[in-house]
Parts: structure tokens; C-alpha cells; sequence
């Protein structure tokens, strides 16, 4: 088994002023393979942090740095191809006494004069402490056989059927096997236990149709992977069953609230101009066309024009890419009728919607989600959602975002406050004017608090300057 | 009633030569001086030596003798001293007798008795386990009882079947082993595994003497809390299929434990035969425990080192279940 002529793997010049870089990982260990170009190891240097691409295929047969080590520039880092780390002396020993069936015969070709000169240099430059962690000549082959060092990624056939048959993404059942592989019997009592399957890994597009968007405090306690067997209740207490709804819920949330940065800002809007609007549409929407100017259609309207102006709010993280569109998908949050959930219907491209077609739009949804009418399609491809608690009168609340989107606006009560504005000669007086606070809260990781803050003052504006003839 | 394993043998035989005429016995030393292990002691007495015949030290004559005895009609019942000198018949039975019933139609209704395997230093040629050799001859029938009441019904049904049949009794079951026979004529058909041992965990696959083996070790798992399901195959050729898969199917584990040699042995047909059809139900690599590829050593320790312990399967099987 020849490995050819080594390759050494040397510290890159990452810049003209950059002298020496950092080791922090390495992708491939000792013994393993690797492709020309394959990702090798990550360096970091005070410019940037990078992975080093091998420059030849072969095995990585000895590996001189370390992680967390820093080197200089065109330091050996490691070596492709050729005789293994002190293989040198070793393989001449070996080789004569081998059994034919040891792993002897696994040895690259005793010593080529490249790596006898590599162990020679590692050794002169004194990183010999490297040295006796590389496997020795006997120390690759055989080692994966057993299965004992790939157990939480390794997925056996039976696992990996169940998993199919079920839904279950085998990633989050707690594993017993060897090296925290699931076996057979944890995933059978993973969906003994009534686990849903799980929702996709946090990257996927607006796969799922999402219960999401609750209002207030975020659920107590995170749900557990696996739901414990049916619970005695205590004394006083009442059990009952979790729907799949409910229990999408949970999980739902708990996802969203592991995924996202959530931060909320909030904003006090006088809608004075929107309540007289209202008043004066109200009329001619409902006997023209059935249909109640309600203050949400007001805020979505105004929400979906200044979206236009702020597309990472209405953006996306997918991956390591952020995502924005030229379109609105606007969920709303519907609590059902039994009061025990929550359904988010879709309100497809709202950027193409006037007033009256968003209220249009908005009551017909909300309607058939109440009357469970709702297709797959109408509760998925959400880009941003407004939740309404305010019909409640609260005033204030903390969403969680409907994953994968980036925001989601809270709208509240309308509340009559004494409120300090401006009279015709600019001084100040005090006016009874109906208040209402929005709030948007928002993924960090993709929205920065100014930005919000920008959004929701935008909002604002069109909501406290809605004109007679916007629509 | 309870009997040894040697003696359901022993009395199955006589049952049946007193039954069918057509069936006699043939070996060296059967007669005069009972068999090498005394399973036809009193045979010639009773039956006479026409029918309990002394044969000479030729192990192709026999073969040879029983097949053409058969064409003609008989039922012979020949003995080999120890199932390792069977080779020197390998062209009569694989050449002959196996292929008789293809090329001409003609049945071949033989049995040839095989004491085999090892566990009392026997040596290299005293002590082997050749069913896999014989296994890869379409033809013969294998058959390998590990209980007596299992040895008897068996044998009864090799005689009654029209192909060469190799009975394998496992000399270290002889006296060893005793458990209730029944007393009345009964078969057992091939191709029916037995579940020796009900388990959920894990399955073994095996027969022969290896059964009790299995059964130590799986004692040994149970204290770990581990259940263990044992199959003993019965017969090697046909081999229960359906069994083997159901109980994958449930546990999701196999360990094949054989007597014999590792390479080319049975256990890798089983394992083979489970990766092909059972893959989607495997919840960890198929496991052999097995002989190493040498000859049985004389040594008593060597041979032990040999010859899968329970040690051996208990080990293999605790790998299995923190697999």
C-alpha cells in the first residue's frame, strides 16, 4: 500500500502583513483519507479565519501542528501521502517479524527516503511532542470495523427504517448505544412515547405549517424529545390528552425559541387618524362589500408597504445566506374556537392587496381557520406575521417568531390616553387620544436593534399620517 | 422416558429396523463390537449380521455400497467411525449419490451417521465439524439434532426421506446430554428450527452441542438483564429461513455461533442470507462466533482456545447488545 511521494501541507500567506496563523481545527485526523482540494484543517489568523484545502489526495500521515498551535507562515503543518509519523525506524522493525495476517501488511512501504527527511526535520524543529501521539504503524487499519467510533452519526439500517416509516429525525432521539447511537429500542420508545416527528432542522424554507406565534411569555418549560408515558395525575389534579396541534405548538416554539435571538422594541402610535378612517370606511365596506376596516387591516397594510423598505425583516436566514423576496406572505396569527390553539393561516403576496383587500383577505382567512377549512397550503411560505392579542386589551407582549422568518409584529389594545401634542401655535397641550403600542419582535442574529427601530418608527409614521385617499 | 442423547439414537435406529425391513446398518465395528461409541451394541444380536454388517476400513465402500443398496431399494443406515473420515467417501456421495436422483431420477435413500466435533482432545482427525463442505451440495440433506428427543425424530425421518442424508450427532452430546424421549414413533421434519431459549435482545443462531453453549451464555446475559433468543436450526440443509428472519426481525441482532471452522463455514450463509433479506431490520453488524481456521488441536488447552466457550459467546454477545 503505497502512498506515493509525500506532500507537505504548509502555513498559507494569508496577507501581506499576516506573519504567522493559528491551527483551530483539524477536519481530517491521522490515518484518514483525503481529496485534493478537500477541506484539511481551519486556521485563524488576526486577518481572517479559514479552512486550508489539501493540496494533494492521499492520507493525512502525519499531522506536526496541533490545534490551538501557532506557527509561521510556510511552517510544515502536516503531510499527505508517504510513510506514517515515525514510521521511520518503526517499519523496518516491524516488517521482517509480521504475520502475514497482522495489520502489517497495512504499513505503506517501510520508510521512503521523503519520510525519513520528514521525521528527521519534525524532529530537528522541535515539535517531537507530536511524534508520540501519531498512530504508529499498526495503529490505522481495523479501527472503524467495530463501529465504536462513529456512534452518535452512525444510523443502522433497522434505525434508519423506523425512522422513515415514522417521521422521526434520528438526530433528536437520545441515544444508548455505543457511542450514543441510537439503537433499535431507543427510537421504538422514542415513538412509543408519542414524540411527533420532529420539524426539519432550523434551515428549511417555510417548510411547515406552523402553529406558531403565541402571545406573551414563551411556553415555561422546554419540551422534553421524548414525551414521558402517560402521566398519574395527583391529587386535584386533571389530566388530558396533548392534541397534535398542541403538541406542535410546543414544539414549535421551543424550536423557535433555540433558533432565534429574540429581542422585542415597541412603539406607542397615536391612531387618531386611523380610528377617524376607520369610522368613515366602515359603512361603505360593510354594506358594499361584507366586510369590517378592522385596525389589524390598517397595520398590515401599513406593515406590508414599509416591509418593502426593510426586505431583512421580511428576510430569511437559510443556512449561512440570508434570504429576502420582492413578495409578502403575511401570517396572522388565529386563536381556534375551543381556545386550546393556535393556527397561523397565510395570506399570500398581501404586497399585492389595497386596504379593502387585505381586510377582505384577513376575514375570509380567519374564518376558515376557525372553521378548520384551512389547505396545507394556506398555513405555510409565511415571510412575516402580525399576532393581535389586543382584542384582550393587553397592551404589551413578547411573540415568538414563527420559524424561519425573521420578525413578528404584536399589535394591542387601542386605549384612550391622556397624550401631550402640539396645538396651532406649537405649544404643548394635553389630548385624549387613542394609543396603541406595537411591538416587533425580532431574530438578532439577522435584525440589529436599529434597524427595528427603524422599521417600527417607519410604521408608525404611516400609521399616525394615513391619509384620507391611502388605500 | 428419559434417555441419552446417544441412546434416543440408539433406540430410534432399533425402532426403526424393527419396523421396516428394508432398513440395515453398515460400518466399521458396528456389529460385533457395537459401534466405536456403542450406538448399534446388540444390533447384530437381534438383527442379525445381514442386516448389522461389519464393513471393512474403507470409507468409499461403504458409501459406495449404501448407494447402490439404495437404487435397488433398501434403506441403508451406514456408520463413519468419526464424521472427519468422511472425505475419504467425498466422490461417492457428492458424485454419485448426491446427483443419482437428478441425472436418472432414481431416489437415493441413504443415511450416513457422522459422529463429530470435538471437546475431549481428540486431535485434527477425531474431533471436526465438516457440515459446511457438505452444505454446498445440492443433493444431500444436513441434519445436526442437539436434543434426544430431536435425535430421534430426525433420524427417523433421514430414513424415511428418498435423499442421502447426513446425520451429524455431536459425540460430546452422547452421554452428556439426557432428556425426555417419547416413547412412540414420531418425525421431525428438516427445515424447522426449535427455539431453545425465548429472548428479545439478541438472537443466536446455532445447532449442535453449541446449543447448550448459547444456552450458558445467554444465563450469563440474563443477569445483565440482556434476553436472549436462541435458535437451534436442527438441519443445515434445508435450513429454516423463516425462522432465522422472524427472529432478526424481532431483536434485530444475530450472533451465529458454529463449531466449525470460520471461513467458509455455515454461519457466513446465515449472515449472508440475513444481509440480503433482513437488511432494513439490523440494528447491529451480524456477528460470528466460530472456530479459527486451523485444524482441532490435541492440546486440551489449545483445544479449548479453539472450540467457541462461553466465554467467547458471552463476550460476543455483550458487543452485541452495547452495539
Amino acid at each position: 500500500m503505497a502512498t506515493g511521494t509525500a506532500v507537505d501541507v504548509v502555513m498559507p500567506q494569508m496577507g501581506v502583513s499576516v506573519s504567522e496563523g493559528t491551527v483551530t481545527k483539524w477536519l481530517k485526523q491521522e490515518g484518514e483519507a483525503v481529496e485534493a482540494d478537500e477541506p484539511l484543517l481551519e486556521i485563524s489568523t488576526d486577518k481572517v479565519d479559514t479552512e486550508i484545502p489539501s493540496p494533494a489526495s492521499g492520507t493525512l500521515t502525519k499531522v506536526l501542528v496541533r490545534e490551538g498551535e501557532t506557527v509561521e507562515v510556510g511552517a510544515k503543518l502536516a503531510q499527505i501521502g508517504g510513510a506514517p509519523a515515525g514510521a521511520g525506524a518503526e517499519a523496518e522493525q516491524l516488517a521482517p517479524a509480521g504475520e502475514p495476517a497482522a495489520p502489517a501488511a497495512e504499513v505503506p512501504e517501510p520508510a521512503t527516503q521523503a519520510a525519513a527527511d520528514a521525521s528527521m526535520a519534525a524532529a530537528s524543529e522541535g515539535v517531537e511532542e507530536v511524534a508520540p501521539n501519531s498512530p504508529g504503524p499498526a495503529g490505522g487499519p481495523g479501527r472503524a470495523a467495530d463501529g465504536s467510533e462513529n456512534g452518535r452519526t452512525f444510523v443502522s439500517p433497522v434505525v434508519a427504517r423506523i425512522a422513515s416509516e415514522h417521521g422521526v429525525d434520528v438526530a433528536g432521539v437520545p441515544g444508548t448505544g455505543r457511542g450514543g447511537r441510537v439503537t433499535k429500542k431507543d427510537i421504538l420508545a422514542f415513538v412509543e412515547a408519542g414524540a411527533r416527528p420532529e420539524a426539519p432542522a432550523p434551515a428549511p424554507p417555510a417548510a411547515e405549517p406552523a402553529p406558531a406565534a403565541s402571545v406573551g411569555v414563551a411556553p415555561a418549560a422546554p419540551v422534553p424529545a421524548a414525551a414521558p408515558p402517560a402521566a398519574e395525575p395527583g391529587l386535584g389534579e386533571g389530566v388530558e390528552p396533548m392534541t397534535a396541534m398542541r403538541r406542535g405548538i410546543a414544539t414549535h416554539m421551543r424550536r423557535s425559541l433555540d433558533t432565534s435571538a429574540h429581542v422585542t422594541s415597541a412603539i406607542e402610535v397615536d391612531m387618531t387618524r386611523v380610528v377617524a378612517i376607520r369610522e368613515k370606511l366602515k359603512k361603505e365596506y360593510q354594506t358594499s362589500y361584507g366586510v369590517n376596516p378592522t385596525y389589524l387591516a390598517f397595520i398590515a397594510r401599513a406593515a406590508v408597504e414599509t416591509l418593502r423598505d426593510y426586505p431583512w425583516v421580511n428576510g430569511e436566514i437559510r443556512g449561512d445566506q440570508i434570504v429576502t423576496r420582492n413578495y409578502v406572505n403575511l401570517g396572522f396569527a388565529v386563536e381556534l374556537q375551543d381556545g386550546k390553539g393556535l393556527i397561523v393561516p397565510v395570506l399570500k403576496n398581501a404586497e399585492t392587496l389595497n386596504l379593502l383587500g387585505i381586510a377582505k383577505g384577513v376575514s375570509e382567512i380567519a374564518r376558515r381557520a376557525r372553521e378548520k377549512q384551512l389547505t396545507p397550503d394556506e398555513v405555510t411560505g409565511g415571510t412575516f406575521t402580525i399576532t393581535n392579542p389586543g382584542g384582550y386589551g393587553t397592551f404589551h407582549g413578547t411573540p415568538v417568531i414563527s420559524q424561519p422568518q425573521a420578525a413578528i409584529l404584536g399589535t394591542y389594545a387601542v386605549v384612550k390616553r391622556a397624550w401631550v401634542v402640539q396645538d396651532e401655535f406649537g405649544g404643548d397641550v394635553i389630548a385624549i387620544r387613542p394609543i396603541m403600542n406595537l411591538t416587533l419582535t425580532y431574530d438578532h442574529r439577522l435584525v440589529d436593534g436599529a434597524l427595528a427601530g427603524r422599521f417600527l418608527r417607519a410604521l408608525h409614521e404611516r400609521l399616525e399620517t394615513w391619509g384620507e385617499s391611502d388605500y | 422416558m428419559e434417555k441419552t442423547y446417544l441412546q434416543a439414537i440408539s433406540d430410534g435406529l432399533r425402532e426403526e429396523m424393527r419396523r421396516d425391513r428394508r432398513v440395515f446398518v453398515i460400518g466399521e465395528d458396528v456389529g460385533v463390537y457395537g459401534g466405536a461409541f456403542k450406538v448399534t451394541l446388540g444390533f447384530q444380536e437381534e438383527f442379525g449380521p445381514w442386516r448389522v454388517i461389519d464393513a471393512p476400513l474403507s470409507e468409499t465402500a461403504i458409501v459406495g455400497g449404501c448407494t447402490g443398496a439404495a437404487i435397488m431399494g433398501m434403506r441403508p443406515v451406514a456408520e463413519m467411525q468419526f464424521a472427519d473420515f468422511i472425505s475419504c467417501a467425498w466422490d461417492q456421495l457428492v458424485t454419485v449419490a448426491a446427483k443419482q436422483r437428478w441425472r436418472a431420477g432414481t431416489p437415493v435413500p441413504i443415511v450416513v451417521r457422522l459422529p463429530s466435533g470435538g471437546g475431549f482432545s481428540g486431535g485434527p482427525f477425531h474431533s471436526q465439524n465438516p457440515e459446511s463442505s457438505f452444505a454446498h451440495i445440492p443433493g444431500l440433506k444436513i441434519v445436526c439434532p442437539s436434543t434426544p428427543a430431536d435425535a430421534k425424530g430426525l433420524l427417523v425421518s433421514a430414513i424415511e426421506d428418498p435423499n442421502p442424508v447426513l446425520y451429524f450427532e455431536h459425540k460430546h452430546l452422547y452421554r452428556r446430554i439426557k432428556a425426555e424421549v417419547p416413547d412412540e414413533r414420531y418425525t421431525i421434519p428438516f427445515g424447522e428450527a426449535r427455539t431453545h431459549r425465548e429472548g428479545d435482545d439478541l438472537t443466536v443462531v446455532t445447532w449442535g452441542a453449541m446449543v447448550y453453549t448459547a444456552e450458558e451464555a445467554a444465563k450469563q446475559l440474563e443477569e445483565d438483564g440482556v434476553s436472549v433468543e436462541i435458535l437451534d436450526l436442527r438441519t443445515l440443509l434445508p435450513w429454516d429461513k423463516r425462522a432465522v428472519l422472524a427472529s432478526v426481525e424481532k431483536t434485530s441482532k444475530l450472533l451465529v455461533l458454529h463449531e466449525d471452522t470460520r471461513t467458509g463455514g455455515f454461519g457466513g450463509e446465515i449472515a449472508a442470507t440475513v444481509a440480503e433479506e433482513a437488511f432494513e431490520q439490523l440494528d447491529a453488524p451480524v456477528k460470528r462466533v466460530t472456530a479459527p481456521d486451523t485444524p482441532v488441536p490435541f492440546s486440551p488447552p489449545l483445544e479449548k482456545a479453539f472450540i467457541p466457550q462461553v466465554e467467547d459467546v458471552v463476550a460476543g454477545l455483550r458487543e452485541l447488545a452495547e452495539y
